[in-house]
């Protein structure tokens, strides 16, 4: 058990700012906290490159296939940086990866919607991972070191793929007819999705006040999207996209961008499962791990082998 | 005589044809590998193969824009999105389904081992800056594409029964595929007097060799190479599959030619 020393100690150290690292003594539920949340972050950027690999070999130009590849090819560095960095707490990465497939983790529940037109990657590079960098910059300062520098990392990445999905939707959007049509279309189906990415409001979010009191978070999950909504509503106006709120408005004294009721039967039937793309999701997931079976396992047989030849 | 013999009559039609010829190769092998992405048996492996297939399509569209420079078309995208199967000149190899890890492993280790050694040529050869500029710049992506699949020829080779069995099949099947590569038709033979290609049959027996000292270090066994070579894609006679993959790759751009894509 942990001592209310150990407790006290460790709480001072956070409030001091001061950065946890993996050698570091840390409350058992801080690490399995992390665990959740870092795991949670790996398995959604792996499952991430289904949606968006989906146009890999149908983009309209190379340029912009090229641009798709290394932007997939990013969020497998991603999966696996984070699963190292969650491996620092004592976990093992097939435990983890075999616990979503095969279990009930969770992973984004963004990546359980169907990419159906092409303007669908580009505002997945605008919305979804616009969404992403307001929460990445703040887990960038989260307590926890490793969690920390693997998001200010992945920051770096991710607002170079919100920068190139955001141009060309205003492409799209300035483009011919059907282009302009894809484009908004693309918006009316994810704008919505991508609201519910920052989790439940504050007063149905039973992780937050621990995370924060913990500095894992440093906003509450409220306040990031009304951060988010603040600068979208900008950068949809400049590209001539209108989002689908109708009870969109500027608040003159808070400053504040106010916003429609999110449908939240939605995100928690897709969180349960009952998403239009979740069974496919993890069989397609489930199907690629168990096709690589016979090739981790010769993978691993080549080194016993390799080890045994050194032994002798 | 096939459907399309091109013998290009100046060294400038010499040299489009070579550099089409190689992007087209780059481009469908290219295309093929960027089919695994979110499906490989690993994450560094599905991190592996977008990376290669990201260099592969990247040497393809450098290749196509210097291409559409000398020609006269209007850039790189012409080349892969408004010609149609008989047309493309890659080798077979490159456009079989991808099949499984072993299959796509097998190919690219032949195929890079070809690029290899036909870059390490060209590069001693090729006069045009420009071109060989590029050439020393794929030359270095080309060595880590073979270093990558030949460890896992030999990982498969020596590791499992299984991976053993699957990889022995996927040489087996793939041989008669490899005969393309080592033809030389009159656009070959107009190049090679440019300058511009290398005479590939004089290193066969090099690459062969190689070939089968990782066989044989992978305790695999080189298929018979006497037997039937496929043959004729490089003149537009291709498998049935290049046209699914075409339509696949080029329906958007085609659907919508007069849109603004890049």
């Amino acid at each position: 058990m942990d001592t209310q020393k150990q407790l006290d100690d460790f709480q001072k150290r956070i409030d001091n700012g001061e950065t946890i690292e993996p050698k570091d003594w840390m409350p058992e539920r801080y690490r399995k906290q992390l665990v959740r949340m870092m795991s949670q972050h790996a398995h959604s950027e792996i499952v991430g490159m289904l949606p968006e690999g989906n146009w890999i070999t149908r983009a309209p130009s190379l340029k912009r296939k090229m641009v798709l590849l290394a932007k997939v090819q990013d969020e497998a560095g991603h999966g696996l940086y984070l699963y190292s960095g969650t491996e620092t707490l004592g976990v093992r990465r097939k435990d983890l990866i075999e616990d979503y497939i095969y279990g009930n983790a969770k992973y984004s529940s963004i990546f359980n919607y169907p990419t159906l037109t092409y303007a669908d990657i580009c505002v997945i590079g605008w919305l979804v991972d616009g969404a992403a960098i307001v929460n990445q910059t703040m887990l960038a300062k989260s307590s926890y070191g490793p969690y920390a520098r693997a998001n200010l990392r992945i920051c770096k990445e991710e607002s170079f793929h919100k920068k190139q999905g955001y141009e060309m939707l205003a492409k799209m959007a300035s483009g011919t007819a059907e282009q302009k049509r894809m484009a908004q279309d693309a918006v009316n189906r994810w704008w919505w999705p991508t609201l519910m990415m920052f989790g439940p409001h504050d007063t149905d979010s039973p992780n937050s006040a621990e995370l924060i009191k913990w500095g894992v978070k440093t906003k509450t999950n409220d306040e990031l999207r009304q951060h988010f909504v603040d600068r979208t509503v900008m950068e949809a106006e400049a590209i001539g996209i209108t989002l689908p709120d109708p009870d969109l408005t500027y608040n003159e004294e808070t400053g504040h961008w106010e916003f429609g009721d999110i449908p939240w039967d939605e995100f928690w039937s897709v969180v349960k499962g009952d998403g239009p793309m979740n069974r496919e999701r993890m069989k397609a997931r489930r199907k690629a791990y168990e096709e690589g079976e016979w090739v981790r396992k010769a993978a691993k047989e080549y080194a016993r082998k390799r080890e045994l030849e050194k032994a002798s | 005589m096939s459907t399309f013999d091109t013998i290009p009559q100046t060294r400038q039609e010499a040299l489009v044809e070579i550099l089409l010829r190689l992007a087209d190769d780059r481009l469908i092998l290219g295309h093929r590998l960027s089919e695994w992405a979110g499906h490989g048996p690993e994450l560094e492996e599905d991190l592996a193969l977008a990376n290669i297939a990201l260099d592969m399509i990247g040497h393809a569209s450098a290749l196509y824009e210097y291409a559409a420079k000398l020609d006269n078309k209007p850039d790189e995208d012409f080349f892969a999105y408004f010609r149609d199967d008989i047309d493309f000149k890659n080798i077979a190899l490159t456009e079989l389904p991808k099949g499984d890890f072993a299959f796509t492993i097998t190919r690219q280790f032949l195929f890079s081992l070809f690029s290899y050694f036909l870059y390490k040529e060209l590069i001693e050869i090729v006069e045009e800056e420009q071109f060989n500029g590029m050439l020393q710049k794929h030359f270095k992506e080309i060595k880590y594409h073979l270093r990558y699949s030949r460890e896992w020829v030999l990982r498969l080779g020596d590791g499992t029964n299984e991976s053993k069995s699957r990889i022995q099949n996927a040489f087996n099947e793939l041989w008669m595929y490899t005969g393309e590569m080592f033809e030389l038709d009159k656009a070959f033979e107009a190049a090679i007097e440019h300058n511009l290609y290398s005479d590939v049959t004089k290193w066969r027996p090099e690459w062969r060799s190689f070939v089968n000292s990782t066989l044989t270090e992978a305790t695999l066994t080189l298929p018979d190479y006497e037997q039937y070579m496929f043959t004729g894609a490089r003149s537009g006679r291709h498998t049935e599959h290049l046209g699914h993959l075409l339509a696949q790759m080029q329906f958007l751009r085609r659907s919508y030619p007069d849109a603004e894509w890049k």
